[in-house]
């Protein structure tokens, strides 16, 4: 379980979701700090095809990473209403640039269920847990596990 | 708190009266005879004494109570300057810096060096000694530093005539003194006679009873020495126009007489206060050359302490500041305006004054080299004790200024450096004899500015490196194929492959797991470089060049392929625009460019970095010649040059990790994102690609993404 979620146990939890190559995830809100419309990144040599580049955020300078590539769905298609999330984590600032932001949920501490022991060790290790909406499930991005991987490559 | 704040400060004090210290060690060791230097370096050391005390530092205390009572012996000509009491004193001034630094982060010190030291320095004093000692216990009680009264002791029965002009101001009543109590108190000291001034009083109708209207002229004929006198005034001091001087010394007359009209009044700085008291309480007992010892302008400079913090934060507002100005340049050319002539001269003007703000902001950053230099002369004290060998360090451009995370992130790998230039580089002392040297090896360290960056030089004049011992010692060591064969500048340079480490051959002094290559990271972290030259029985120089900052470079705006890059400007000899005759193809996939008669090879930097699409052939874009130590001559292929321009430096690895072949980003006037390059790395990374599997793989990637 998160450990954000059990730091505030006995709250209501607001996840900001939002579409990734087809499959809907969130983040805790927060952890993003604001969300931008898609402007055209500096690509940057020797990173893998989800490090999309650079973005220029207010003077600083911050990755942006391609969350469905990240999560092995392909490539999101270039489109004018892509949206980058920018999210903190570990002191760091980075973008995630995802298909569309869509709400925000407001639920309960209880109604996270952990993530099933499912295959593959690496979506395990970046879905934090998922939340069940009406009909779908949205998947709790673990924003850690989505830089460590990006940073890990040899340069 | 405010107790640390003091004590903070007193270490800060430390730090520069420390450095004032060795800066006077090595002048006295070209000059013993200059007493302004002596003087200096007593001052330093008593200064110390004096802090230390109020803060009852004992240790501290009693140690520079030895150190400057020698100093002292010194500067009264009762002991002769040798090449033993010189390397006491160094020897010493390194002890005090490590008392003080032991004392600041509160570690305990080895007491046997100190010992040993202490005695090498009563064994100075003679018989003197004793009483010296004796005194200094009388007065450690003393905020103001006890050594101040230490000659007076001597002197104690003399009775001298001071002359005391004194002249409230008007702010002395308004604090609620009385002038009376004063002339009481100094009626207590001896026999005193007053004279009224009385001739400023107004006319009854003009007078007002609040303002100061009264001066005396006192002479007081008393045994007590001056400091006494000051401390009687010692609150008013300020707030009135004091002269104390000594008209008369029964016994030494004619040398006091004209050392007399600098009183130290007002003086609020207690440092200064010190300085100003000292030499006059210390001149009538002492017939030391009194003139030079008047002018001396060398108190501290008046500083400003900010919390480096608050510079940073300027510094970055000013970074965006021109990258505004360069925006808003931009837009306007854009408007593509009819008559902008008006507009474009105050654009310029614009322009001007954001580099002249950042200029002055980086100065606050930029410090002098000299302190650090100063350091080093301690490690060749050290290194050349430790190996046997003479050394004597000279410096040259001490005054150059350096961002000061240079100087302190430089601190370490020119240790290593000048370590190494005594331990490898000079030769023994009898070697040197017979070389035809002198005996006293010479180690330079200098600095000085050179087009927009620091040049720092570290040579010895030793035998030059033994290249035939280094590449027997890299094939050894599996670095090189044994077959190799390499240029001198190649063997010179394998000192900085990693895993070449001079250690097992050498002393222990050398060898603390310290290898060149880390030298030559810390230098590359600063977007430095770092190269050798030697030559044979003559010596060895390192050569650092260095960025001026660290936040701000001037670069080229080129394209890459289709993206926009900047490269340091620094690191670029010349730009070419090459007739496709000039270029060759060697091999299957290499090319030269003919400059001049030599062959330089071409790397493609589109290519490199994995962006090209290769529909470039030969001959298209420029080439940037740019000289590297490990390839020599390369030419850089860019596809264009548009522009040269001052651009601010943003880190990758803040956010994301570092990229080879890029060293930072910046930001453009249009608001996105340049990669600066690193030609240096870009090289590397060109020849070490063929074996790389790594390389070829991302570059597959990227072609996918």
């Amino acid at each position: 379980m998160a450990e954000t979620a059990e730091a505030h146990a006995d709250t209501q939890f607001e996840f900001i979701t939002f579409s990734a190559g087809g499959q809907s995830y969130c983040l805790e809100i927060t952890q993003i700090r604001e969300i931008r419309r898609w402007t055209p990144v500096t690509a940057l040599p020797h990173t893998p095809a989800d490090v999309l580049g650079v973005m220029n955020l207010r003077g600083a300078v911050i990755p942006i990473f391609d969350l469905s590539a990240r999560f092995g769905l392909g490539a999101t298609p270039a489109n004018e209403r892509n949206v980058v999330i920018v999210a903190a984590v570990d002191g760091a600032t980075i973008g995630l640039q995802v298909e569309s932001v869509s709400e925000i949920l407001s639920v309960d501490k209880s109604e996270i269920q952990e993530t099933p022991d499912i295959k593959s060790e690496a979506t395990r290790n970046s879905i934090q847990g998922m939340i069940s909406v009406d009909d779908t499930m949205v998947r709790v991005v673990n924003l850690g596990a989505v830089v460590e991987s990006g940073k890990g490559l040899p340069a | 708190m405010s107790g640390n704040s003091i004590r903070d400060t007193f270490f800060e004090e430390c730090e520069e009266l420390l450095e004032a210290l060795v800066e006077g060690l090595s002048q006295m060791e070209q000059a013993p005879d200059d007493m302004e230097v002596v003087n200096a370096v007593f001052r330093s050391v008593h200064s110390i004494k004096g802090g230390a005390g109020a803060f009852a530092l004992d240790r501290l205390v009693s140690f520079a109570h030895s150190f400057e009572t020698v100093m002292d012996k010194v500067r009264d000509r009762d002991l002769a300057v040798d090449e033993k009491l010189m390397s006491l004193f160094h020897r010493a001034g390194d002890h005090l810096s490590d008392l003080v630094e032991s004392a600041r982060d509160e570690t305990h010190l080895d007491d046997e060096a100190e010992s040993g030291l202490i005695g090498e320095l009563d064994s100075y004093l003679g018989d003197e000694a004793a009483a010296e000692e004796f005194s200094f216990d009388a007065v450690t009680l003393d905020f103001d530093g006890p050594a101040i009264e230490l000659p007076s002791e001597d002197d104690s029965s003399a009775m001298r005539v001071f002359d005391i002009r004194f002249e409230p101001s008007r702010a002395l009543y308004e604090n609620g003194h009385e002038p009376l109590l004063i002339l009481d108190a100094l009626a207590d000291l001896g026999e005193l006679t007053v004279e009224a001034d009385i001739s400023r009083i107004p006319e009854f109708d003009a007078f007002d009873p609040a303002d100061a209207f009264l001066s005396w002229h006192m002479r007081l004929a008393s045994s007590e020495p001056e400091t006494t006198l000051h401390e009687v005034f010692e609150f008013v001091e300020g707030l009135c126009d004091l002269d104390i001087s000594v008209t008369t010394g029964p016994e030494e007359g004619p040398l006091t007489a004209p050392l007399d009209p600098e009183p130290s009044t007002g003086t609020e700085e207690p440092i200064a206060e010190i300085e100003a008291a000292e030499p006059q309480d210390e001149d009538p007992p002492y017939e030391g050359p009194p003139r030079e010892r008047r002018k001396e302008p060398r108190g501290p400079k008046p500083t400003l302490r900010v919390d480096l913090d608050r510079v940073d934060r300027l510094i970055n507002t000013v970074g965006e500041l021109i990258i505004n100005q360069a925006m808003i340049s931009q837009r306007i050319e854009e408007l593509d305006l009819p008559t902008v002539a008006h507009l474009t001269n105050e654009l310029e003007a614009y322009k001007l004054l954001a580099r002249d703000i950042q200029e002055g902001v980086m100065a606050i950053r930029a410090q002098p080299v000299k302190p650090l230099f100063q350091r080093m002369s301690r490690i060749v004290r050290e290194a050349s004790d430790a190996t046997g060998k003479k050394a004597k360090m000279v410096t040259v451009g001490d005054s150059t200024e350096v961002d000061k995370t240079v100087i302190e992130r430089l601190a370490d790998p020119l240790t290593h450096m000048v370590r190494n230039a005594v331990d490898h580089g000079l030769e023994k002392p009898d070697g040197r004899d017979s070389a035809g040297k002198d005996p006293v090896g010479t180690i330079r360290l200098s600095a000085s500015h050179r087009s927009g960056s620091v040049l720092i030089e570290i040579s010895d004049d030793g035998a030059g490196l033994n290249r035939e011992r280094i590449l027997a010692k890299a094939i050894e060591k599996g670095l090189v194929p044994p077959d190799v064969e390499l240029s001198d500048p190649e063997i010179d340079n394998l000192l900085f492959l990693p895993g070449f480490s001079t250690a097992g051959e050498v002393s222990a002094l050398s060898g603390r797991g310290v290898g060149m290559d880390v030298v030559k990271n810390a230098v590359h972290a600063l977007g430095g470089r770092v190269s050798i030259t030697s030559t044979p029985g003559k010596g060895t120089t390192f050569a650092i060049v260095l960025p001026l900052t660290l936040a701000v470079m001037d670069g080229f705006v080129i394209s890459v392929a289709d993206q926009t890059m900047v490269i340091p400007i620094s690191s670029i000899l010349e730009t070419i625009r090459p007739n496709p005759r000039d270029i060759h193809v060697v091999g299957t996939d290499s090319q030269v460019v003919s400059v001049r008669g030599s062959y330089v090879p071409i790397v493609d930097v589109a290519d490199n970095l994995g962006l090209s699409r290769h529909d470039d052939t030969a001959g298209a874009g420029i080439l940037l010649l740019v000289s590297t130590e490990l390839q020599g001559l390369t030419a850089l292929r860019v596809t264009a040059i548009h522009d040269q321009r001052q651009v601010v430096i943003k880190s990758l690895e803040s956010n994301y990790a570092a990229i080879r072949g890029v060293s930072a980003a910046t930001i453009l006037g249009d608001g996105k994102i340049a990669l600066i390059l690193d030609p240096e790395e870009l090289i590397n990374l060109a020849h070490a690609s063929g074996n790389d599997p790594f390389a070829q793989h991302s570059r597959m990637e990227l072609r996918h993404g």
